[in-house]
């Protein structure tokens, strides 16, 4: 039966979320864009919450009980209105921890999940998008080529999240190129590992305060059972899913503030002698801009409640990602917008959501619900 | 229990299924017909939709709230009529906008008099909607110079003795002929008791059809739904029972419009249901579209880089994400009725979305078509011209863009005009 009503629990999560990321995330925000990093503490207390340990079940050293993807997409909103750099940086083991969840082999469950179930953050990065004007997932260039009890990796990848702070790196291959997302697998490739080389940090347009690498492959030996989902391989299309779902949820939470913001503005501006909210040039564009917003999150709702359903949910969360990148670009453009000159100037934070906001397009993975 | 769920009640599916089969068969194929042959109506059809409806809805769209809330006083169901409306509306609209928009019913007259009159006004109006013999309602609101601006309504109501006596002119009235003419139904006329009390002045009166110094003084030829008569009304002393106001028929304190926020709250019940209407034809284009390019062999490639995309497949899954945004936006606006809550916001968010959403994928759909879009032996066309309506009448899009920044804003009709 239809409803559009959060469960207890769901309700408790965003709350909690929500508050952690006005009192904690927020006023860090700009700070950590100028200077580049992102203050220990805040991520520390980010572990706290147990976003991922909660999703992790007790047999595995977590204290939840399965994975939902709706609560997942609930809570990563309520991260997005903090702070999207931040919010990358604390999310960003998911990818690595959720995936071999999803599809990992017993074996690999219980090696790498318990490290994510501790009082401390730990890192794990996801190499997935590719340096190239024509990069697409489903036709990637990196290649993994089997060679008698080994994959041999070969290829570029960037915007490597936290590539060398993190001891574990989760790689999307072709080993079959030219098979679309059947052809891709995914391995599970110590930072260590002769043949992975992690560049100098990237410069990026926004989410500066996240660190990002370029990652080279050149000859990369990994043992097959490095490779998730053992022998069988993984549903890379269904893992890049579950990431679009949760750039989704991202996009929803920052325009959410942004719009916040625009009304909040609008609200008190004053010019020719009246708010400048009261002209419905600035109004209708807030109107739209507020519409937009709910009408991604339903988007996005819609498709994770496919996803814990057990139905195909891969081409609604395809389409609920590229409308979130659309919608957050014409929000982060129109505050700006809003705001006129102000807006343009970096003590404001409307032109860092605009940035931000353009990442989100090309962003994959990075996180997942 | 508490949760988030898209997955339709079986009740509500198995009407959907039915009702689709129904406009399938029944509706699409008339439809050209009756879109070529403006004024002229499809009876056997409408008989038909009489018996089936009258008997299962309580006499169509307008009146399907009353008989569920009875059946089911006393125990606390989680309601869906609201719902169950919303997806019956968008799959007869799939089937043809207007023909649907002609079926027999109470329409917006006979929601307002579910909506703000007595028990007794219900008993007495809308019955007939249930009864063997097709039936329409209306509303007539507007005015050659009174569109959106309905505080501005010149038409009069003056008490005389045991009676109102109206006079003034209204356009633009939906199935004011089926209503009238065709049927024994009535309109709901929206007249002025006291015009310098502004919008607290303003009444909705019910006029029985054939009463003296009410006239049809013209049938509208129109863009699109053609099926579905809009006539203009003349009121000349026209003189209707003291019992047929809607509410209370006094002018309170002129800041207090409550009386008018009531009728008008009629339409966030009925602003959704519009965004299915729209909602019902875009999906129609986009079906068309999609089998068409299927039967060309045209894939579309949904998990994709945007950057890859072509011009074709772009325009296909904006269409789609537009659609389903629109419709999502809808079952918000309705559930929420249906759980009591209000919706003022949601419903105008629902309408300016889908109204807007609509427009823009049928126009998509009759350019990706090329030269065989424009043509007429080709639904596409029909579609566009359908479809436009919906961001006009019930509030045009621009109307609820402001209902919207105003709700966002928290600004009142004196801080954003």
């Amino acid at each position: 039966m239809v409803s559009f009503e959060l469960s207890d629990e769901q309700r408790m999560v965003q709350e909690t979320v929500s508050s952690f990321a006005r009192d904690q995330m927020e006023p860090l925000m700009r700070e950590s864009e100028e200077s580049g990093t992102i203050p220990e503490e805040v991520i520390a207390k980010g572990w706290e919450l147990g976003l991922l340990g909660g999703c992790i079940p007790e047999e595995y050293e977590g204290f939840g009980e399965s994975l939902s993807a709706l609560t997942s997409v609930i809570a990563l909103e309520e991260l997005g209105s903090g702070d999207l750099a931040m919010a990358l940086h604390l999310m960003s083991p998911t990818v690595l921890a959720y995936a071999v969840m999803d599809q990992g082999t017993e074996e690999q469950k219980k090696s790498y999940l318990p490290r994510f179930c501790g009082e401390e953050f730990v890192p794990a990065a996801c190499a997935l998008v590719e340096p190239r004007y024509d990069f697409c997932p489903s036709a990637l260039t990196t290649t993994a080529e089997r060679e008698y009890d080994e994959y041999v990796l070969n290829g570029k990848k960037c915007l490597v999240a936290l590539a060398k702070e993190s001891e574990l790196m989760l790689a999307f291959a072709a080993t079959q190129p030219g098979m679309g997302f059947a052809g891709v697998q995914a391995f599970i490739i110590p930072r260590d590992t002769k043949g992975l080389e992690i560049g100098e940090r990237e410069k990026n347009m926004g989410v500066n305060a996240l660190a990002t690498y370029p990652v080279t492959f050149k000859d990369c030996r990994v043992p097959v059972s490095a490779k998730l989902g053992g022998e069988e391989g993984c549903d890379y299309l269904r893992l890049l899913s579950r990431c679009r779902l949760g750039l989704a949820a991202l996009a929803v939470g920052m325009s959410k503030r942004a719009v916040q913001h625009s009304r909040d503005y609008a609200r008190e501006r004053v010019a020719f002698g009246e708010p400048i909210g009261s002209r419905q040039a600035i109004a209708f564009m807030i109107a739209e801009m507020a519409i937009e917003v709910d009408a991604t999150r339903l988007l996005t709702w819609e498709a994770a409640w496919r996803c814990d359903k057990g139905i195909d949910f891969c081409k609604e969360a395809a389409l609920a990602k590229n409308y979130a990148a659309d919608m957050a670009m014409m929000v982060g453009d129109r505050s700006v917008q809003i705001m006129g000159g102000h807006g343009y100037i970096r003590e404001n934070p409307v032109e860092l959501w605009f940035r931000n906001a353009r990442g989100l397009a090309a962003f994959e993975g990075m996180v997942m619900v | 229990m508490k949760m988030i769920d898209f997955e339709l009640s079986p009740k509500i599916r198995a009407t959907k299924n039915m009702i689709h089969m129904f406009a399938e068969n029944a509706i699409r194929p008339i439809a050209r017909q009756y879109d070529e042959q403006e004024h002229e109506k499809p009876w056997e059809l409408f008989k038909m939709v009489q018996k089936v409806m009258g008997s299962m809805m309580g006499g169509g769209l307008g009146g399907a709230e009353s008989k569920e809330e009875k059946s089911e006083s006393g125990e606390k169901k989680p309601r869906e009529t609201n719902l169950m409306t919303a997806v019956t509306v968008e799959e007869i609209f799939w089937g043809d906008a207007g023909i649907a928009l002609s079926f027999p019913g109470g329409g917006l007259g006979g929601a307002a008099v579910q909506a703000s009159g007595t028990p007794e006004q219900r008993e007495k109006f809308l019955a007939r909607f249930a009864g063997e013999e097709p039936c329409w309602g209306a509303m007539a609101i507007t005015e050659p110079e009174a569109g959106s601006d309905t505080a501005n309504i010149k038409t009069t109501a003056v008490l005389d003795g045991d009676e109102w006596v109206l006079n003034g002119e209204k356009i633009f009235v939906t199935s004011g002929k089926s209503a009238l003419e065709d049927s024994k139904g009535f309109v709901v006329v929206w007249a002025t008791v006291d015009r310098s009390a502004g919008r607290a002045g303003i009444k909705p009166f019910i006029v029985e059809h054939g009463t003296p110094g009410m006239q049809i003084t013209k049938i509208e030829d129109k863009m699109g739904i053609r099926c579905s008569d809009t006539v203009s009304l003349s009121f000349m002393d026209c003189r209707i029972p003291k019992d047929n106001i809607l509410g209370s028929p006094e002018v309170m304190d002129k800041t207090k419009t409550e009386g008018f926020k009531k009728v008008m709250a009629t339409f966030d019940a009925t602003r959704p249901l519009v965004a299915a209407m729209a909602i019902g034809v875009g999906r129609a284009a986009l079906d068309f579209i999609k089998q068409a390019l299927a039967e060309q062999g045209v894939e579309i490639r949904y998990g994709i880089s945007p950057n890859r995309m072509t011009v074709l497949e772009r325009e296909i899954m904006q269409m789609e994400a537009d659609l389903k945004a629109a419709r999502l936006l809808t079952w918000r606006a309705v559930w929420m009725l249906d759980n009591g809550e209000r919706n003022d916001l949601q419903a105008s968010m629902a309408k300016a979305k889908a109204g807007a959403a609509v427009t823009r994928i049928t126009q998509k759909a009759v350019e990706l078509m090329g030269p065989l879009g424009y043509s007429r032996e080709c639904m596409l066309e029909k579609w566009m011209r359908d479809s436009k309506i919906n961001d006009i009448f019930e509030g045009t899009g621009q109307i609820q863009l402001l209902i919207t920044a105003r709700r966002v804003l928290d600004f009142g009709r004196e801080q954003l005009k």
